[in-house]
């Protein structure tokens, strides 16, 4: 007779034939729920660990290209996007991006950026920028660096994307990241006109996109032309611009 | 030696799972550039095997046949994907040199092998017994192989300078073969035939008689 009590319920199922439905089923119930939980327990708890690696990470690879480049450590500015202010406090809050503005392929975007600016007794000489958009597979993650005009790229590099290995995963490579410095964002009328191109990308606008890349290529054009445009970094240079031409 | 003694040591020097049953050279190719990717390659497998062969030993008599393979990796899985996640969390730089390889440990077909192999038919205890065997088996190739090519290809170990090399003003030209894949090859070929050679009853017999255990 079955029982009431589960220790005795536990026991028969033990006792049942190994290859009885009931059993195959029941262990394959158990095995798969204490694998996920030990699999979940340990995803959640690592994860701020995993993540502070990461930001460091992208903190090194951001002192790297500035080492590169001969210049030292920048000055950090929390800057309010819309308006294009420096401000004190990052209230945590985004902002979702309706399909037709939502070029970088977002959804939304935080309200308040961090941006790097390098400045000579006062005069600003370098800013850099954090991008992110998504590529072919994955969110691509990099800095922006643009020279004092602000219109003339100091440096671009990505320190996180998941894309095809060999192929759109060459953006990190420093052979295609070195294409980039010198090449003009936007053209005399203030059109951002930058872009991967395929074939030799000639133009001062143009950067040779990567063979087998096409996708990941445009992924990179749309990324800056959001992070450069109006929902993006746009109030915040143009204010660096008057700024400057004052 | 008695048998405890026998069911550790045994897969080390004498039925060693890569140099007898070819078996995980995949990983022994890939991850034996240098010895420090070797060696955390060499815990990670080590920790997987022998908690795999201890859990699946604990509860070999309540695993109906029908699904036993299934069990077997999806056991094995979660133990990789925890020490990939230790990976990612506590040695960072380590977790991005080996990137795909301790993922793969799931397919290496040692860990499944003593699965299906042993722990089914021992109990727990000598199952972790040969767990452990069987990974220092692993790891003692994968470490001979990692320094060798680690101080051939670079003039390195662990990353410390021991033959100077010319490009910094030293005496050693790195073989650049040491670097690339097929020198584990070569070295791995070299090895086993010099353990056939002191051990010929490890030498697989002609295609018509008896042949040895073959993985991979």
């Amino acid at each position: 007779m079955a029982s009431l009590n589960p220790l005795a319920w536990w026991r028969g199922f033990l006792r049942l034939p190994n290859d009885s439905p009931a059993k195959t089923a029941g262990v394959a119930l158990l095995v798969a729920l204490a694998c996920s939980l030990v699999v979940s327990v340990t995803a959640v708890t690592l994860r701020p660990l995993q993540n502070a690696n990461r930001l460091a990470e992208s903190s090194a690879q951001l002192l790297e290209m500035l080492e590169a480049m001969g210049e030292g450590i920048p000055d950090t500015h929390m800057v309010e996007l819309a308006t294009g202010a420096y401000v004190n406090r990052d209230p945590g809050t985004t902002t979702e991006l309706p399909a037709e503005r939502d070029r970088a392929g977002l959804g939304s975007r935080e309200d308040v950026a961090t941006v790097y600016e390098l400045r000579d007794a006062g005069k600003l000489r370098l800013v850099i920028l954090p991008v992110r958009g998504a590529g072919y597979q994955s969110i691509l993650k990099g800095y922006l660096a643009l020279k004092a005009d602000l219109n003339t790229v100091a440096a671009l590099i990505f320190y996180e994307q998941d894309e095809t290995p060999g192929m759109g995963a060459r953006i990190e490579e420093d052979a295609w990241q070195a294409l980039w410095p010198g090449k003009q964002v936007a053209d005399a009328g203030g059109v951002i006109r930058i872009e991967v191109v395929k074939g030799a990308g000639a133009g001062l606008h143009e950067v040779d996109g990567i063979s087998g890349a096409t996708r990941t290529g445009n992924g990179v054009s749309r990324l800056l032309r959001f992070w450069l445009g109006p929902d993006g970094y746009g109030p915040y240079l143009d204010r660096l611009k008057t700024e400057s031409s004052q | 030696m008695s048998d405890r003694n026998r069911t550790l040591i045994d897969p080390i020097l004498v039925s060693n799972p890569v140099t007898l049953q070819v078996l995980g050279i995949c990983s022994a190719l890939a991850v034996t550039t240098s010895l420090s990717t070797a060696l955390v390659m060499s815990a990670a497998l080590i920790v997987v095997l022998t908690l795999s062969n201890g859990i699946i030993s604990l509860i070999r008599n309540h695993i109906p046949r029908s699904i036993r393979l299934i069990v077997q990796i999806t056991i094995i899985a979660s133990l990789v994907i925890v020490v990939d996640q230790l990976l990612q969390a506590y040695m960072f730089d380590m977790s991005k040199r080996l990137s795909v390889f301790v993922g793969l440990i799931v397919t290496n077909c040692i860990v499944l092998g003593r699965a299906e192999g042993f722990a089914m038919k021992n109990p727990p205890g000598a199952s972790l017994l040969d767990g452990i065997g069987n990974g220092l088996g692993y790891a003692l190739i994968l470490v001979a192989m990692g320094t060798l090519r680690e101080l051939l290809g670079a003039g390195t170990l662990m990353g410390h300078t021991i033959l100077p090399a010319v490009a910094d003003g030293g005496w050693f030209t790195p073989l650049g073969l040491m670097a690339l894949p097929p020198s584990a090859f070569f070295l791995l070929g070299l090895l086993v035939w010099a353990i056939r050679m002191i051990r010929p009853e490890q030498a697989e017999t002609a295609p018509n008689g008896k042949i040895g255990e073959e993985g991979e």
